[in-house]
């Protein structure tokens, strides 16, 4: 599903935050990868969900060599990956309701009277009722707007999910509710999962294997 | 109970909070007393958030409270409370008495009322003097353009009135409380790590040698390492009869530091036990606690089912009502806390 061979990446070519990093995420396999804080996996996540461009190194993804990295990245590779962040409030547009939170990635292709009925089942997998539906961001709580996110990231019903610490700010139940959201998803998608953790527990319950950062597998 | 705590509600409460430390009991008297603390927050329309209900508590010298919870159960909003630092749009009821506990200079020293307090009070006598605040983000607490040395000896000069001639080693001392390296003081926040930034504001809230720590959500997004030696110095600073009150979603975190554990759900304390029993085989009594515990990976990692009801709209009975397995009609009515757990169901204590 996924292939990063020797990424190097960062923010600054100088110091670059990753170095040479390879890993490899199989049709519908749950990989975690686990590091401390500031090791650069979650550069690592940005590069597999085509949101960085790596300095050198190749990342395929279905099949396909990947050329182009955030709008460049054609449309159906970009919407084959599904992102969930840490910090749900950088993650989201203050602006919107929640409801409208969950269809953006149809809005932008024009797709959301299509995807409506997907977005409102998602809505209820996650467990949102509809008056938090209508409200915004600084209206419900980090865990809440989790759930939305997540919903969000599921909407276009992508063959790999990166997670990125999607439930650090959370509690046990939400993130149980969370994980389990996503394992339900997975199971109907066949989808791949790459989360990225610094919770060795959590990962190991989660995941099929579990990798240290910085890795030389693949 | 010995303090001078509110009249006539002592009788009512000493059952909840202090039924597992005993040895505080006639001891210390309490650092930190609340009683029937409740936070509103009036919005545009009318809309009226519940956002803490009748909370009562003690903290003694010494002690470690942890208050856990998911976000937006209201134990943010608890703290911001004890340290005066709520919105304007904020209603509260009930009382905070936060004292020094041991014999110090001015002995007539009878403490602060928090939430009755001026903000001229609070500048002057509580914040970072009575209640040093441990910070969510320690980043952000910082001021990015001067180094820890220079913050530091400031605090050191506001708060504790030390001549110019002895701040640097006033400060240096603030800094080894808090085991910040001396190497390091010359630094700017932003050539700091997470764990060191943590430790400059812990340092910060140590200056004045405050009774009350609150530290709120100090573990977050830490990894283990970090949370270890975080939890390792706060709990240091209890032992040096510091009362700390940790604000946490962080079960794991809380089953190290604390003595006592109180869960919030909605607002509202729904269990006050020691953390020895929480932990343990007694386990936890509140099907809400007893549910957020067993969602933890290392145990069931099945999830409570539902949500927490809106704080606008709470229930006239039970706020956990329509998630709890137990739930029967007389769940109706709103259980108090009393023994240790607000629940109609709970079973007695495992050493009653
Ligand atoms: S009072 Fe009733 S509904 Fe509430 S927690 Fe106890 S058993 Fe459950």
């Amino acid at each position: 599903m996924l292939e990063l061979s020797r990424i190097t990446a960062g923010y600054d070519r100088r110091a670059p935050v990753i170095r040479d990093v390879s890993l490899t995420v199989a049709d519908g396999e749950a990989v975690g990868l686990l590091g401390p804080s500031g090791c650069g996996k979650s550069t690592l996540a940005r590069v597999a969900a085509l949101l960085h461009r790596p300095e050198a190194g190749t990342v395929r993804l279905a099949g396909e060599t990947v050329r182009g990295y955030r709008f460049r990245a054609p449309r159906a590779l970009r919407t084959s990956v599904g992102v969930v962040f840490q910090q749900p409030r950088l993650a989201a547009d203050p602006r919107l309701t929640l409801r409208e939170l969950i269809v953006e990635p149809a809005a932008a292709t024009g797709r959301s009277r299509e995807l409506a009925g997907r977005a409102a089942e998602l809505a209820e997998a996650t467990g949102l009722g509809a008056s938090l539906l209508r409200r915004r961001p600084h209206e419900v709580s980090d865990g809440q707007l989790q759930r939305a996110c997540v919903a969000r990231a599921l909407l276009l019903s992508p063959t790999l999910l990166v997670c990125d610490e999607m439930t650090a700010m959370l509690d046990a139940s939400t993130t149980a509710a969370l994980v389990a959201v996503v394992e339900e998803y997975r199971r109907q998608h066949d989808a791949a999962l790459l989360a990225v953790g610094h919770d060795r527990v959590l990962l190991r319950r989660w995941c099929d294997r579990v990798t240290e950062f910085p890795t030389a597998e693949g | 109970m010995t303090g001078p705590g509110p009249a006539g509600l002592n009788g009512e409460t000493t059952n909840d909070t202090t039924s597992g430390r005993e040895r505080h009991m006639g001891e210390a008297p309490a650092v930190l007393t609340v009683r029937g603390l409740s936070v509103r927050f009036l919005m545009p329309g009318g809309r009226e958030v519940a956002a803490v209900n009748d909370v009562s508590f003690d903290l003694a010298p010494g002690e470690c409270l942890a208050l856990v919870g998911e976000s937006g159960c209201g134990k943010s909003v608890l703290a911001s409370a004890l340290l005066g630092l709520l919105p304007a749009n904020a209603r509260t009821r009930g009382t905070a008495h936060l004292r020094r506990p041991a014999p110090t200079p001015d002995a007539a020293d009878d403490g602060v009322e928090l939430l009755a307090a001026s903000e001229e009070t609070l500048t002057r006598r509580v914040r970072g003097r009575l209640a040093g605040l441990v910070p969510q983000s320690p980043a952000a607490h910082l001021t990015p353009v001067r180094s820890v040395r220079s913050q530091l000896e400031e605090t050191v000069r506001e708060l504790t009135g030390t001549p110019r001639a002895a701040l640097r080693a006033a400060a240096e001392a603030a800094a080894a409380r808090a085991a910040f390296p001396a190497d390091h003081l010359d630094r700017y926040p932003h050539q700091l790590s997470g764990g060191l930034a943590q430790r400059a504001t812990t340092a910060l809230a140590l200056v004045a040698d405050a009774p009350l720590l609150i530290a709120d959500e100090p573990t977050t997004g830490l990894d283990r390492d970090l949370v270890d030696r975080t939890v390792g110095e706060l709990r240091r600073h209890a032992d040096a009869g510091h009362a700390l009150l940790v604000i946490t979603h962080d079960l794991a975190a809380a089953e190290r530091i604390a003595d006592r554990v109180a869960v919030m759900y909605a607002g509202r304390l729904v269990e006050v036990a020691p953390a020895q029993d929480f932990f343990g085989t007694a386990g936890p009594r509140h099907p809400y606690a007893h549910g957020l515990l067993e969602a933890l990976p290392e145990r069931s990692f099945t999830p409570i089912p539902g949500l927490p009801p809106e704080l606008d709209a709470l229930p006239a009975g039970c706020a956990f009502a329509d998630r709890c397995h137990l739930a029967t009609d007389r769940c109706a009515t709103s259980p108090t806390l009393s023994d240790g757990v607000a629940c109609h169901h709970a079973p007695e204590r495992a050493d009653a």
